[in-house]
């Protein structure tokens, strides 16, 4: 390998790992945090949180499905500990997400690897696993630039629509209530897109099962605990059958 | 329900989603999850978000659980662009587009 080859490899192997490549990298993902963080905004306002609990719950918790759902338990009085065990259950996937990357860091501090933790959203997993399986390396500063960026704008896009909807008196007649069910479509279409075609007839058989548990618990119980025990049961029968 | 609850139920939902967050960055070195646990785990996204859907689909105040038809109408189309753009912004634009023409016309 000549001088000038060797230069620029090094050239752009930096560039490749720096924090700045980290905030372009996210770029792509942001029209997505934007328009879920005004609908998350504007669907909080409409459930009766004040613009200080949305920013706190925005910051501390920073998961766009989590903050929904949040949003629904409290709108339908949900007592506190159905709704923080509900959050543990949703959020749980991060943990997969985490046992994934983590990997990757081992050579970083512990004081890094939780912050690399801290960050970790389903898109930012996503954009992370792209760059590792294209270059096979991923740097701690890129991956900090792809985090920090992704959580300033979601905080910045709620905070926003809260706003936007202390002017919306009845979101609900603008279908914006619909936007959460909407997301979970889109999530669950992504989710099915991403587990390939030949899992897909399972995957569909699993759905049509949430779909008569959860019809058969709603006589039952509270929809929320409904989701909860359908879940566990079809997750269940999820792993039973693919032996 | 009062600020004080709620910022107390903010708090306990933010630990319960931090922690699974970072558990696995500090421990990865030492521990190994099981395949069956891996496995159950890898389930539940599909599971939860198709149970989510569905608890929005249904109406559970009268004596029969059924269909909330005004909901369905708008989570067809919903469905069809989600497919076919992939596009977690569109389908939610025009998710709230459907629900607020069914509102008006229905």
């Amino acid at each position: 390998m000549n001088s000038h080859t060797e230069t620029m490899d090094k050239v752009g192997f930096h560039e490749e790992d720096s924090f700045l490549q980290g905030i372009k990298d996210c770029i792509p993902t942001l029209l997505g945090y934007i328009s879920i963080g005004l609908a998350f905004g504007v669907v909080g306002s409409a459930s009766g949180l004040k613009l200080f609990e949305i920013a706190l719950l925005t910051i501390l918790v920073y998961a766009g499905s989590a903050q929904f759902i949040f949003c629904a338990l409290i709108l339908s009085g949900t007592p506190a500990s159905a709704i923080i065990f509900t959050i543990f259950i949703v959020n749980l996937r991060h943990f997969l997400m985490s046992l994934t990357l983590a990997p990757n860091f081992t050579n970083y501090s512990v004081i890094r690897n939780i912050g690399f933790g801290t960050l970790l959203t389903d898109e930012t997993f996503g954009v992370a696993i792209t760059k590792i399986m294209r270059t096979k390396k991923i740097s701690g500063k890129w991956m900090d630039g792809l985090n920090i960026t992704a959580y300033l704008v979601w905080i910045a896009s709620c905070i926003a629509g809260a706003f936007l909807g202390q002017w919306i008196a009845h979101p609900e007649k603008w279908g914006l209530d619909f936007a959460l069910t909407a997301m979970f479509v889109a999530l669950l279409i992504l989710q099915l897109a991403s587990v390939g075609k030949t899992k897909l007839a399972k995957n569909l058989l699993l759905i049509g099962l949430i779909a008569l548990c959860m019809y058969v618990f709603s006589y039952f119980m509270p929809s929320h605990l409904a989701v909860l025990i359908s879940t566990i049961v079809v997750a269940t029968v999820g792993v039973v059958i693919d032996r | 329900m009062s600020t004080t609850s709620i910022i107390w139920i903010i708090v306990g939902c933010a630990l319960v989603t931090w922690l699974p967050r970072i558990i696995p960055f500090i421990f990865v070195r030492n521990v190994k999850l099981p395949e069956v646990v891996l496995k159950w785990l890898s389930f539940i996204p599909i599971c939860i978000l198709s149970a989510l859907v569905v608890e929005n689909l249904l109406d559970t105040n009268g004596s029969f659980v059924t269909l909330d038809w005004p909901v369905f109408a708008a989570f067809i189309p919903t469905v069809i662009v989600a497919i076919r753009t992939k596009s977690l912004s569109t389908t939610v634009i025009v998710g709230v587009i459907s629900m607020a023409a069914i509102r008006f016309f229905v």
